[in-house]
């Protein structure tokens, strides 16, 4: 097989099979097309690319060695998350909310933003997305205000706030694990570009949301209704996790273990609803469509398409090249969504210097914002298939990432390169 | 006369408060609430996440119905506010257009500036802007709360 890619024709081919088994697996995820599971696709894409040659049967192991620990973290972080939603976590943060916000809705949208951004921060884009969003729509409702700058800023900080710790986003993991950087660098790194991404995300949704959020003359001065306690055994429990990851570089244990210890701390502390609902919550599929869609990158980068990246992004640390980085990678996060693009792109920077790294996860987590899917090919898509339910207001969305992913992009890479410079 | 009080989150007591002052007493009063479509579904799927991915909502009440009681909530608060007689009706949809197509046979529709005070021309808000360059029955703007008096009139140059 070697004798084989050595020969330019067949490398042709390789080529060719290797980015169409890409598109294959990205259509199918973009489709979500009930009868074409994306993960089936990614396992089918993975098995071609082998059985052409496109890449070798060491090639997949490495994938899967590389990608393995960080899809075990992930699953371990996406039960850790459902156990807190089951303690009642999410709930009670709405009451804190209804309370702290005395009827007052742009009191609440600033409760909202600590609350989507650590959330987003500690237990990922996912739990923000799915446990906290409902909450935050109901806790509006009931003020009552009108939901949409608190639904929006929950939409929004699930990407923007996912920049500062390695758990906040799969991304984040993805290149964690590449670039060998410890976990508390990463968070004192991150910092100060987190806290312009959400500065800006507060400037720019509570001027467009202006007239959403004016007070009724009539508010609810406190808040009526259930007020569960926060769970203490739950957020000991987190609280407890994010510890040994702080730890985790000078234990010299990896901070996989501490997120497995939290899991197993919760479910014992929370038994979940049912065996299957468990399964369900660490989303097996998915992470098969990764471990699939991993290999299929490596070939992929195996054939070309590295070094295409490589020669398009510049290397180093100086603030233009990390401009650069951030910049490429957003716009690569909204052509082929930003999940293959970390996969593309920190094959590349990692080599480099954690400065890259980092500059590209800015990139790729809050460049989806721009488009409403995360990938223009996917709103394309989606308006050609499902017009009839799209019923999510484009324009509005569209003119929300254009206030604020650019401006995100330029000063938290900003932020980044002056935190390298004094850290 | 028919007379329409469109009634939102922030500006219902005023609007509310004007019907029964002003309506005569024959008047047939409609209390609507629209509840946005276009935010009960990105609070259903609110974004990307991964590859535009969707877990299965968490157990408890749906988005809708959460929405869908808190509309019937805050009608059946206008209602006993307004102290008269009076249809309630709950829309769901795009808001400027149920508005306007619910106000089609209507003689006087009632709405609230839910804009910031004495700003033009942000005194009324996008939605309320919309549906009063539209509408085709008279309108009836209510202040929210008393914007103060002239003192605070913020005078452009070729006024002062």
């Amino acid at each position: 097989m070697i004798g084989r890619d050595a020969d330019p024709g067949f490398r042709r081919v390789n080529e060719a099979i290797a980015l169409v088994a890409l598109a294959a697996c990205l259509v199918t995820a973009v489709a979500r097309r009930r009868e074409v599971p994306d993960w089936a696709v990614a396992i089918v894409a993975a098995a071609v690319v082998l059985a052409t040659g496109a890449i070798g049967i060491d090639g997949v192991g490495h994938a899967l060695a590389r990608l393995g620990p960080t899809l075990g973290f992930l699953a371990a972080l996406l039960v850790l998350a459902d156990g807190c939603r089951r303690a009642g976590l999410f709930e009670a943060l709405g009451a804190e909310m209804a309370i702290g916000a005395r009827g007052r809705p742009r009191r609440l949208l600033a409760l909202v933003f600590a609350a989507a951004a650590v959330t987003t921060a500690v237990l990922s884009l996912d739990a923000t997305v799915v446990l906290l969003t409902p909450i935050v729509f109901a806790t509006a409702a009931r003020l009552p205000a009108r939901p949409r700058p608190h639904v929006y800023a929950c939409t929004h900080l699930a990407n923007s706030a996912s920049l500062l710790l390695p758990v906040s986003n799969l991304t984040n993991l993805l290149a964690f694990a590449a670039c060998g950087i410890a976990f508390t660098r990463f968070a004192v790194l991150m910092a100060l570009p987190w806290a312009v991404a959400l500065a800006i995300e507060w400037i720019v949704l509570s001027r467009v949301f202006a007239d959403d959020l004016r007070p009724s003359p009539e508010a609810r001065e406190h808040a009526d209704g259930p007020h569960p306690e926060l769970p203490r055994l739950a957020l000991a429990i987190v609280a407890l996790t994010l510890g040994g990851f702080a730890v985790s570089s000078v234990a010299g244990i990896a901070p996989v273990w501490f997120a497995t210890a939290g899991a197993v701390a919760i479910t014992i502390a929370r038994p979940p609803e049912s065996l299957p609902s468990l399964v369900v919550a660490a989303e097996p599929t998915f992470l098969v469509f990764v471990a699939g869609l991993g290999i299929v990158v490596a070939a992929a980068g195996a054939h070309g398409l590295s070094s295409v990246v490589r020669s398009a992004l510049p290397s180093g640390t100086s603030l233009p090249a990390l401009l650069a980085v951030a910049g490429i990678s957003a716009v690569l996060a909204n052509l082929v969504n930003n999940l293959p693009a970390t996969l593309i792109v920190v094959a590349v920077v990692s080599a480099s210097a954690p400065g890259a790294v980092l500059a590209m996860l800015i990139g790729v987590n809050v460049g989806p914002n721009l488009t409403y899917v995360g990938s223009l090919a996917t709103l394309l898509w989606r308006r050609i298939i499902h017009a009839h339910d799209e019923q999510v207001d484009t324009a509005r969305f569209l003119k929300l990432g254009a206030l604020t992913v650019p401006a995100t992009v330029l000063a938290s890479t900003v932020a980044l390169w002056l935190a390298l410079r004094v850290i | 006369m028919r007379a329409l009080v469109w009634i939102t989150e922030s500006s219902w007591p005023a609007c509310v408060d004007r019907a029964r002052e002003l309506l005569p007493a024959d008047a047939e009063i409609t209390l609507l609430h629209v509840a946005s479509s276009e935010v009960e579904a990105l609070a259903e799927h609110p974004g990307p996440g991964r590859l535009g991915r969707h877990r299965p909502p968490p157990p408890g009440p749906s988005v809708r119905e959460i929405s869908d009681e808190e509309a019937a909530a805050l009608l059946h608060e206008a209602a006993r506010r307004l102290a008269r007689p009076a249809e309630t009706v709950a829309h769901r949809g795009r808001v400027e257009r149920e508005v306007l197509e619910a106000a089609a046979d209507a003689d006087l529709l009632i709405l609230g500036r839910d804009g910031e005070p004495r700003r033009e021309p942000k005194s009324i808000g996008h939605e309320a802007r919309f549906v009063v360059d539209h509408v085709g029955c008279e309108v009836l703007l209510v202040w929210p709360e008393p914007p103060g008096g002239l003192e605070s009139v913020r005078w452009p140059p070729h006024l002062r």
